[in-house]
């Protein structure tokens, strides 16, 4: 009977973009067993409702996390605008599905970045956040933040993006989706790559849609769930389908995140081409007095926010369920069988997100 | 071959030389809609209390008797809402960020504003009212 | 391309609750989180689940020490809301399948989330 060691991973790690610790259960380099923790961040921004009225706690939900910021302010506001009767005009959804795009974009390149230093690649890291910068400068030139943008608020847009701003934009669009084909190419068809990732941390089409996975790690093992079909913002409008594969394994993975790369640079054109003229927002007259369950599709999955007013400026209850908390069930369920140096690639094929879980 | 794919970026790396900045002896990046710090203006400050009332953290802080501004910089998120909200446009964005320091920063400005003198009501009179206009403070 | 999405809530009992469960699972339901209003005196609890885009809602009333039975029985994922609940807000669960007993979330305040338990007390700084 070979012997068990418990092998502590994180909360300190250089692969790990923010700190969660699991306990690793190891029999002899290989992992049979997987307990997670977490709570090192938890910055209690549930109860900040309390403090800071409904209007302004948009500022709050924005920074829950500083790589889905856009889409926190974006489900914010979507649930108060709903629990309060208010229309957004069209031209602040086509901005919203703008700003909303580039932040898919700039995280899938952070994560790719990511992804190749867990694996030792650096080179490919490197080259993955210079093309990450690009679209860091677009949104300082569309908003004032790089990380932070301000702009989505209750009501509508706090800003507008001018027409020549647009066309440029729209050219800049062919000579960057042609960098990020050359960089995906290396990811899905490089063979060291191909080799390291190929049938680990596999998980089943049911095992997946039994334990409550979203995002791309739902949709790279089958299950065609992206809510970005249910049709919020612009997207109604604008065409496009969810990207499914069936491996399962982080190879699978991998290849979801870079196909939506190509089609995030589809839509954000799509959105550019066609944005009507009209109105930024529009005024915010009275109190939220109800509830609501604001769904959208982050980077790393569904993002729901779970909003109660009772008619004062202050809400009663702000809960927020970011995608990394409902994917720690599957991470528990792929790892054992893997050896102890490929845990940090299969951490990382999730896209933990850990100052969203702990809020 | 399938393991040299990335050869050629390598190779147009070399030749392209750094894609970073040496910030901070190069200055960083900026452009017109940079959200760096608030400054304002005082005279044309007329202590209205609109960007104390719209600051989300709590940051801006006006004594309307001793004619005093005062901002928090260490609270302040420069969202840009006091700007946006201030209805003389005393308050603009500058797209430095604040430097790092070592305590605690609260920055008072003197209000400076002088309201002016309400001209006569009578408009028949050809200038014989000749109230001084704009004493200093 | 739009999808119709409704949002519907039903209230349940305690004893009910793990049955009501069971038939959503049995019907191809997803479960899609389990969050926690405190509301004064009681607790609500409210269990999400999903199946195609319409959401449905389960909605328990409980007093503060009243015990919960787990649904991790039926769904292998809920550990991780159940214990959450458990560390902020102080609700007893029974049974849950990974049970950390309050390690998971590790705070500086035992349930900070719960201000009946507290006794009401409000956010401190601003």
């Amino acid at each position: 009977m070979p012997e068990r060691i418990v092998v502590p991973f994180g909360p300190q790690h250089p692969v790990l973009p923010e700190p969660i610790h699991l306990d690793l259960v190891l029999e002899d380099e290989r992992v049979v067993d997987v307990v997670p923790s977490i709570g090192y961040i938890h910055r209690g921004l549930e109860r900040l409702i309390e403090k800071r009225e409904f209007t302004e706690y948009v500022y709050v939900a924005e920074r829950i996390c500083g790589i889905c910021s856009f889409m926190h302010a974006l489900c914010y506001s979507q649930g108060i605008e709903h629990i309060m009767g208010i229309e957004v005009p069209d031209r602040a959804k086509y901005l919203r599905t703008i700003w909303s795009e580039c932040s898919r974009l700039h995280s899938h390149l952070l994560w790719l970045g990511l992804f190749a230093d867990g694996m030792g690649f650096e080179n490919l890291f490197m080259r993955s956040w210079q093309l990450r910068e690009s679209v860091l400068d677009t949104l300082e030139d569309t908003t004032g933040g790089r990380v932070i943008q301000g702009t989505c608020k209750v009501g509508g847009v706090r800003r507008d993006i001018g027409q020549e701003k647009l066309d440029e934009m729209h050219r800049a669009l062919d000579p960057f989706e042609e960098q990020c084909r050359d960089l995906g190419d290396i990811f899905l068809n490089d063979e060291t790559v191909k080799y390291r990732l190929q049938g680990l941390g596999v998980i089943s089409k049911d095992d997946a849609y039994a334990l409550g996975a979203v995002g791309p790690t739902a949709r790279a093992s089958g299950v065609p769930i992206d809510h970005r079909e249910t049709g919020y913002a612009a997207y109604g409008d604008l065409n496009f389908k969810p990207i499914v594969e069936t491996a399962g394994d982080c190879y699978a993975r991998c290849v979801v995140r870079v196909k939506e790369i190509y089609a995030s640079i589809d839509l954000i054109r799509q959105a550019v081409s066609e944005m009507p003229e009209g109105p930024l927002d529009v005024k915010v007259k009275g109190t939220p007095d109800g509830e609501y369950f604001s769904r959208v599709e982050q980077p790393r999955g569904e993002v729901i926010h779970y909003l109660r007013g009772n008619g004062t400026k202050h809400l009663t209850r702000a809960r927020i369920r970011t995608p990394t908390l409902a994917n720690i069930p599957p991470l528990v369920k792929m790892l054992p069988g893997a050896q102890l140096a490929d845990v940090p690639v299969v951490v990382l094929s999730i896209d933990p997100c850990i100052s969203c879980t702990e809020r | 071959m399938g393991i040299f794919r990335m050869t050629k970026t390598v190779l147009r790396n070399l030749a392209g030389g750094p894609a970073t900045r040496q910030y901070p002896a190069v200055p960083a990046r900026r452009c017109p809609l940079t959200r760096g710090h608030v400054a304002i203006d005082p005279a044309t400050c007329r202590s209205c209390g609109l960007c104390s009332r719209r600051c989300p953290c709590e940051a801006i802080r006006l004594d309307k008797e001793e004619k005093v501004w005062e901002i928090d910089r260490m609270r302040c998120i420069a969202c840009g809402d006091c700007v946006e909200g201030c209805p003389f446009g005393s308050l603009t964005m500058e797209q430095d960020y604040f430097s790092p320091v070592t305590e605690h920063v609260v920055e008072r400005y003197t209000i400076t504003y002088v309201k002016p003198e309400k001209p006569a009501k009578k408009p028949a009179e050809e200038g014989a009212k000749e109230e001084g206009v704009g004493e200093s403070a | 391309m739009t999808v119709n999405e409704e949002q519907t809530t039903i209230s349940v009992a305690l004893d009910d609750l793990v049955r009501e469960v069971e038939t959503l699972r049995t019907d191809g339901y997803r479960l899609v989180q389990i969050g926690c209003t405190d509301t004064g005196g009681a607790y609500e609890i409210n269990y999400s689940f999903d199946k195609g885009y319409q959401y449905r809602n389960l909605r328990l009333t409980v007093g503060p020490e009243t015990e919960v039975p787990s649904v991790s029985g039926v769904y292998w994922g809920a550990f991780v809301y159940e214990n959450e609940m458990h560390d902020l807000f102080g609700i007893p669960v029974a049974g849950i399948n990974i049970d950390f007993k309050g390690t998971f979330i590790r705070t500086a305040e035992k349930y900070p989330f719960s201000v009946t338990r507290s006794g009401g007390d409000r956010c401190r700084n601003a």
